[in-house]
């Protein structure tokens, strides 16, 4: 069980080994979050994530606990990184181990709903018409929303 | 009371945290967005649309409701797009 906040670089492959070794695993589920260049403010030449440091660790741990609590995980990784970032660049990274893939995927899937709509983490696009925050989407609330609904 | 600052909020505000006395009537953060907003411009631009601004006491979530009450920290920023 793990949550980092950093401005490094993962590298998802030595991710994925170092949790599995061991696990007793029959399924991984990842995902990989890239900086696009098509942001949301147009074609961007960089971003920028800032974050609440000590707040962004304790709500992933907090997402993660949860994930845990729905779904029987092996283990799971969480990592996002901040600074600023070019496309193509990692973001977030995401790895649930569990014994069968339907845990695996879902709590994949609800970790990432949880996380762009609750972890503080920000972001600030640049394009040739200078620097511009980043607005919160309605359909990112929408998909947390489908983890409440009945 | 620490208040800290993110993103366009900070921003706006010029800085990323400060040290403020607050008056004693203040009870919930919905209070304290009122007050702050009559402290100048860069409040008022701040917590222009201050339903969007959102909000923490101590590092967790809370509503515009939530009691301040032994609070050492409140944070205020805009929605989140990490990820």
């Amino acid at each position: 069980m793990a949550v980092r906040i950093q401005a490094e670089p993962f590298d998802t492959g030595v991710e994925i080994a170092r949790l599995t070794a061991g696990s007793g695993a029959g399924a991984v589920v990842t995902f990989t979050g890239l900086c696009r260049a098509d942001g949301e403010t147009g074609t961007i030449t960089a971003m920028t994530l800032e974050h609440f440091p000590g707040m962004a660790e304790e709500e992933l741990s907090r997402l993660e606990a949860e994930a845990r609590k729905r779904w029987p995980l092996l283990d799971c990784l969480v990592i996002h990184r901040h600074g600023r970032l070019v496309p193509g660049d990692t973001i977030v990274l995401v790895i649930t181990l569990s014994a069968h893939r339907d845990a695996a995927f879902g709590a994949a899937n609800f970790l990432m709903d949880y996380l762009k709509t609750s972890a503080p983490f920000w972001k600030k696009e640049e394009s040739a018409g200078g620097e511009q925050w980043v607005a919160a989407k309605d359909s990112d609330n929408a998909a947390r929303g489908r983890w409440t609904q009945k | 009371m620490k208040l800290r600052y993110f993103a366009w909020v900070r921003e706006r505000i010029g800085r990323a945290e400060e040290d403020i006395a607050l008056p004693a009537d203040i009870v919930t953060v919905a209070d304290l967005v009122a007050w702050l907003k009559t402290r100048g411009e860069e409040y008022e631009a701040a917590f222009q649309h201050e339903k969007i601004v959102r909000a923490a006491i101590d590092r967790a979530h809370v509503k515009p409701e939530a009691n301040i009450a032994g609070a050492s920290e409140i944070a205020f920023f805009p929605p989140m797009t990490g990820g």
